[in-house]
């Protein structure tokens, strides 16, 4: 037995099946990566980095079609004056507003964060953060009655603004089960220096922050049966996540329809979102919303000057539209690295891909070929979830309760730093970092939170590398 | 023997030609031209600015015909080196990183109806509403966070004031310059006070431009002249004017939307020459030349040697093209606000319009000759 011990086959046999043991244990499991991954957009795909990520047209966007994107993008940054004005293509802003253009929120086509902190004092009205008003009817959410739909923190002179937003933050800390140490940050929204009298008693307020503008045409281009299909997968797992799908009455097509945009998936078509937020967010009228928001109470506002009948004509506003369909969407940096695959790999474990759904191809969408029949990685399945009382706002919109949020698509996430130099996520900005984000997921989500927070340090940073990766 | 040997050898060598073509240049030399360039471009365009603030100080110090066509005059020549500088934007330099002046100098559209009375609201205004305190506080305190644009500060702000609405088909704003003296004008003498403060603002702005790209300094420049996607920021700046603002947003939408008064310099009715001197610009950085104010020619390093000397073709493509680009902007005619309405004047614009779009191509392409690849001209 001795000499056995003693023979070199002998220790390298041992030795290998030792290290055989040893490497099938600490071997992790990466996602596969499949060359053209990282093409989030598909074709529409662009390979940039840097503040400019957002603002490239599609880039299988022919020559003769770039014209319209540039006029496009001229009506959406471009600030729009008060009226009259000798630049009459741009006049009619206001009576009330929040901001004087889509870009100023949009900012360079990203996503908006909440007003800025000096000191722990607020520095300044939020424009990027919107507050949807509502109050409860018999057949569903109504509009506050002296302050409508939306609440407007600015307004042209002569005219008063509807008032001021206060934000305060309460801290919430916890520990992951590792120990290690995390803080949250609860917002509380406050009405000040009301123009027009108190709020309703029973006001209902949802805060919705500008989200970014890339892949827009390529999420309507989803066909709403795969989005369905979604809803049936879920309920079919039985593992908690019941997505459904809002239905919502579009202006353009005159009709209710499956909804895709807005926070809680509150707005069916683009075109119907662009002329809603004109006339919501900088008082600008067009056809299918050619009324300003100015309520009975309002009399300054009704009495005040108007642009042109209407103020953003049909061409400009197809335009705005069409550029707000064709932006592209940026590559995935570092897709084949080990740690981006890792992450990859662990956030199906985790099972955050019940609800963000990575891959789709797109059907036809009538004239725009460059998001038709794309495939594409939006991660979202474009569904209602309840996401639990921690994020929920209270306030229904559409079939969506008040504590459901549509789960939005997490392709430009990790590129909101170059753009728009901030990392503020969710619906109102609250989380400062991805991390948190994931944090706030509760309800239908809880199960997935728990998850991630039970990996170990490696995996979570792994995963969060993923993240920023898209 | 030998000393003429020697002599003939020393004259053969002063007589030899340089060969010029294959001019080598180090990416650094090329670089640290272009530094100089924007130096020399935001230096000449603080002079011009000052010089149109004194020709402001006497004007308002004693308001007469003759003081407003000199501030017009001063205002028109401060335009000529400003316009050259936009060539440096689009890569979040100085000029329009996140706390950039750009929209508070160059802003538009201007709200009219914001800074003075106009056509159907003729008290409008911070101007006549004598409650407000008329600063330069006040007015960068409307420059809107995130990106957005300035509505009632810089040089079209300067120009309205100087000139007025535009209502003329043929011509510019006919603003009197009685609208600024006391008993004539409503608030002259608030009026007098928004048009000295607006000067001041934009000849602080520009101030810190040529802060930031002075040399020997602790500044952007600096670290600039270290970073090593240098080059690409140069092209990404020209390049996005070439396509995305200049022939884009400027000139198409202009062209698209007939609007007489969607056009940059509508009061003066300078577009033509706002046109004229981007594409100079752009000129500029691809040559490594910079003609100053003063009739001076800066010349060294260039993009244009650069990318020559991996791939002369492309090299020369551009130059043609940018110089076929210069041509046509010169010949738009003057009032821009007419070009864009009849047919001759229309097809001399899209004709602008085509040579800047064929220039941003070969950029594109002479780009990938010095490892730049998919150049991105969409802004």
């Amino acid at each position: 037995m001795t000499k056995l011990f003693l023979r070199p086959a002998s220790w390298l046999a041992a030795g290998l099946i030792l290290g055989g043991l040893v490497g099938f244990t600490s071997l992790p499991e990466l996602a596969p990566y499949h060359d053209g991954d990282e093409k989030l957009g598909g074709d529409t795909t662009v390979y940039e980095t840097g503040r400019n990520a957002f603002s490239l047209s599609a880039a299988n966007m022919a020559s003769e079609r770039q014209t319209r994107f540039f006029v496009g993008n001229s009506f959406f940054k471009k600030a729009w004056v008060e009226a009259p004005s000798s630049t009459t293509a741009r006049d009619g802003l206001g009576p009330h507003f929040i901001a004087r253009s889509c870009g100023a929120c949009h900012a360079l086509d990203g996503r908006g964060a909440p007003p800025q902190f000096d000191k722990q004092l607020q520095a300044e009205q939020p424009m990027a953060l919107l507050f949807r008003l509502s109050v409860p009817g018999a057949s569903g959410p109504q509009p506050e009655p002296n302050y409508g739909g939306q609440f407007n923190n600015d307004a042209i002179p002569g005219v008063k603004p509807e008032g001021k937003v206060q934000i305060s933050y309460q801290p919430q800390t916890g520990s992951f089960p590792d120990g290690e140490p995390f803080e949250l940050l609860q917002p509380q929204y406050r009405f000040t220096e009301l123009g027009y009298g108190p709020l309703h008693p029973q006001v209902q307020v949802s805060p919705r922050i500008a989200p970014q503008m890339i892949g827009l045409g390529l999420l309507e281009a989803i066909r709403e049966q795969d989005i369905l299909a979604n809803a049936r997968a879920q309920a079919a797992a039985n593992l908690g996540v019941s997505g459904r799908a809002n239905y919502v009455p579009d202006a353009y097509a005159g009709k209710t329809m499956i909804g895709r945009f807005g926070w809680k998936a509150n707005v069916a078509t683009i075109a119907h979102q662009s002329a809603g937020a004109f006339n919501g967010d900088i008082g600008i009228t067009s056809r299918h919303f050619a009324q300003e928001e100015c309520l009975p109470a309002q009399r300054d506002c009704r009495q005040a000057a108007r642009g042109g009948k209407p103020e953003i004509p049909k061409d400009k506003l197809d335009a705005v539209i069409f550029y707000s369909r064709t932006l592209a969407v940026p590559a995935q940096r570092e897709a084949d690295s080990a740690e981006v695959r890792r992450g990859k790999w662990l956030f199906s474990q985790a099972q955050c891909s019940s609800c963000h759904v990575a891959s789709y191809t797109t059907g036809p969408l009538r004239g725009l070929p460059e998001v038709s029949g794309q495939k594409i990685s939006p991660y979202t399945d474009l569904l209602l979830h309840d996401m639990g009382p921690g994020l929920a706002d209270g306030r229904p919109d559409g079939l969506a309760s008040g504590q459901e949020w549509k789960t939005p698509p997490l392709w430009g996430i990790g590129l909101f730093a170059d753009v728009n130099g901030h990392t503020r996520y969710l619906h109102d900005g609250r989380a400062r970092t991805l991390s948190e984000a994931i944090l706030w997921h509760g309800g239908e989500a809880e199960a997935a939170k728990q998850r991630f927070m039970a990996f170990n340090k490696t995996d979570r940073a792994a995963l969060l590398r993923f993240l920023e990766s898209l | 023997m030998r000393k003429t040997l020697l002599a003939a050898a020393l004259l053969g060598a002063l007589l030899s030609p340089v060969h010029a073509s294959a001019a080598e240049v180090s990416r650094e030399a090329v670089v640290q031209q272009y530094s100089q360039i924007v130096f020399a471009s935001y230096e000449d365009s603080l002079l011009t600015a000052k010089a149109l603030q004194n020709a402001i100080n006497a004007f308002v110090a004693a308001p007469s015909e003759a003081g407003l066509n000199q501030a017009r005059q001063a205002w028109l020549a401060a335009r000529e080196p400003y316009g050259q500088t936009e060539a440096f934007r689009f890569y979040g330099g100085p000029i329009d990183d996140a706390r950039g002046p750009e929209g508070q100098i160059n802003a538009w559209p201007l709200d009219e109806a914001y800074i003075d009375g106009v056509k159907g609201k003729p008290t409008s205004g911070v101007v006549n509403n004598r409650k407000v305190v008329i600063s330069k506080k006040l007015l960068s305190s409307l420059n809107e966070r995130g990106g957005e644009e300035n509505i009632s500060t810089g040089y079209h702000a300067i120009e309205f004031l100087l000139w007025g609405q535009d209502f003329d088909s043929n011509g510019a704003g006919k603003r009197s310059y009685t609208d600024f003296v006391d008993g004539q004008g409503n608030n002259a003498d608030r009026r007098r006070e928004y048009l000295k403060t607006a000067a001041e603002l934009l000849v602080d702005d520009l101030s810190y431009l040529v802060a930031a790209w002075q040399p020997n300094s602790n500044n952007f420049r600096a670290r600039f002249e270290k970073k090593p996607d240098a080059l690409r920021q140069m092209l990404v700046g020209i390049g996005v004017l070439s396509r995305a603002e200049l022939a884009g947003e400027r000139i198409e939408v202009a062209l698209d939307s007939r609007n007489q008064e969607d056009e940059h310099s509508c009061f003066s009715d300078n577009t033509h020459r706002d046109i004229a001197t981007n594409a100079r610009g752009i000129q500029n950085v691809w040559l490594g030349e910079y003609t100053r104010v003063d009739g001076s020619l800066l010349k060294g390093a260039s993009l244009r040697d650069l990318v020559a000397a991996s791939n002369a073709k492309a090299a020369e493509r551009v130059t043609a093209d940018m110089a076929a680009t210069q041509a046509r902007a010169e010949a738009i005619k003057a009032p821009f606000d007419q070009e864009i309405v009849n047919k001759d004047g229309r097809s001399r614009v899209q004709a602008t319009v085509a040579a800047l779009k064929k220039q941003a191509s070969s950029l594109v392409e002479a780009a990938k000759a010095i490892g730049i690849k998919k150049l991105n001209v969409n802004g």
